[in-house]
């Protein structure tokens, strides 16, 4: 190996032309001198990367031995994408390894932290190896960066793609539970909003609730908005909508629960609620739909 | 295609096809007004149920037929608006204020009748 090297270094220098052509032919020779180089200081190379994660302080919601458990399967791969120039196999490890640990709340910087730490472990073992060699170990490094650079990338693109794939899992799961239309009697609904709305939210809100008053024959619907933080123009307009569309219908609407803070902001913000029927609390939104109903509810007994 | 005007009682319903050309609204707007008084009607009803689009035209029409007939001196209740009209509606702001609107033809008679029942 070291002859064959010593014979393209030496036509690299006779003419530019031949330098070009071992140059484009030398890569996988080095990619492969450079393999066998990271199989050999596995060991050392693996302990001092590890090292210099517990220096920098990553992955901190992670124990030592789980940090040298997957630091050994990371640098295996990392190895093998290396070598093989493929990087599927690398990929499909780092959505496993992103899928295990961004529940521990592992953050992106760390990820992309320890990968980078790694890159510089191994340029520093080959800066050490080829010290006396510069224009081998240019030639190298050439080799080497482009290799480690992409598996860098891969890795955290694997992570972020990962992470994003939760949260939108996660807004959708919320999106679900979060819009319910209930009956609480005979063509009276309730619609409790709690927490966020953005416009998405907000429309599949008046989706839900149109096809819920034609479903269940609705006269009255209260929405409460007890739980609902805060109100921006967009999500207060489409609220308006909401009780615009439900009297199309033929159904009135009741709000329920405005804050203080809400009802401020609303005035301020100058929204038209002049169309809108509101009541301060859920209790008394009920007991002025039931008397738009025509029901009168009393106590026949004391309460047990 | 003419929209038929039909004679319940003391109502008049008038049933929207799915396809109304503009000249058919612009008809059933002149038939309505002129039938409302000859057969002394004190209610009518427009089901729009067949309509999954609701134009601007069609929307101002339904509209000037309510106000109109008021002159006239009968009600009138737009009914079986679709929840997905009734959402493209409001968002290009044609609320079809101050009109009355009911979920479909049974809750348009009981409406008006209810409506009547207290001022006989």
């Amino acid at each position: 190996m070291a002859k064959r090297d010593g014979s393209t270094k030496d036509s690299g220098t006779r003419n530019n032309q031949a330098a070009e052509l071992t140059l484009s032919e030398a890569p996988s020779e080095l990619l492969r001198e450079l393999v066998a180089h990271l199989r050999q200081n596995r060991t050392q190379l693996r302990e001092e990367w590890v090292v210099r994660i517990s220096e920098t302080r990553l992955l901190t919601a992670m124990t030592k031995e789980e940090i040298f458990a997957e630091a050994t399967s990371v640098y295996d791969s990392y190895v093998e994408a290396l070598e093989t120039e493929t990087f599927e196999a690398l990929q499909a490890y780092a959505r496993n390894l992103s899928e295990r640990i961004i529940p521990r709340g592992v953050e992106t910087h760390e990820v992309v932290g320890i990968v980078l730490l790694l890159r510089d472990v191994l340029a520093r073992s080959l800066f050490a190896k080829y010290q006396n060699d510069f224009k081998k170990l240019n030639r190298i490094l050439d080799a080497y960066e482009p290799a480690a650079n992409r598996i860098a990338n891969t890795v955290a693109v694997g992570f972020v793609q990962e992470r994003e794939r939760v949260i939108r899992q996660q807004q959708e799961a919320i999106r679900e539970l979060s819009t319910p239309v209930l009956q609480v009697r005979e063509r009276l609904l309730i619609l409790p909003i709690i927490g966020v709305i953005d416009p998405q939210r907000a429309r599949q809100l008046t989706e839900q609730l149109l096809r819920g008053i034609r479903t269940n024959r609705a006269k009255v619907i209260v929405i409460d908005i007890t739980g609902v933080a805060a109100m921006d123009v967009t999500v207060a307009n489409h609220l308006v909508q909401t009780v615009e569309a439900s009297r199309l219908l033929g159904a009135t609407v009741i709000v329920t629960g405005l804050s203080p803070e809400i009802a401020q902001t609303l005035v301020t913000i100058g929204v038209d609620l002049g169309k809108m029927n509101t009541v301060g609390d859920l209790q008394g939104g009920i007991e002025q739909a039931e008397r738009l109903l025509g029901y009168k509810v009393m106590a026949v007994a004391e309460p047990r | 295609m003419e929209v038929p005007i039909l004679k319940q009682g003391e109502f008049l319903i008038a049933t929207f096809q799915a396809d109304l050309s503009d000249a058919d609204l612009e008809n059933l707007r002149r038939g309505l007004v002129q039938q409302v008084v000859r057969f002394r009607s004190r209610g009518v009803i427009v089901d729009v149920t067949a309509m999954d689009v609701m134009d601007s035209f069609a929307s101002r029409t339904l509209r000037e037929i309510a106000l109109i007939i008021r002159l006239r001196g009968a009600d009138t209740v737009i009914v079986g608006i679709q929840p997905e009209v009734a959402f493209a509606m409001v968002q290009l702001g044609m609320t079809l204020e101050g009109v009355a609107t009911a979920l479909d033809l049974e809750e348009g008679l009981a409406y008006l009748i209810e409506k009547f029942k207290n001022i006989d």
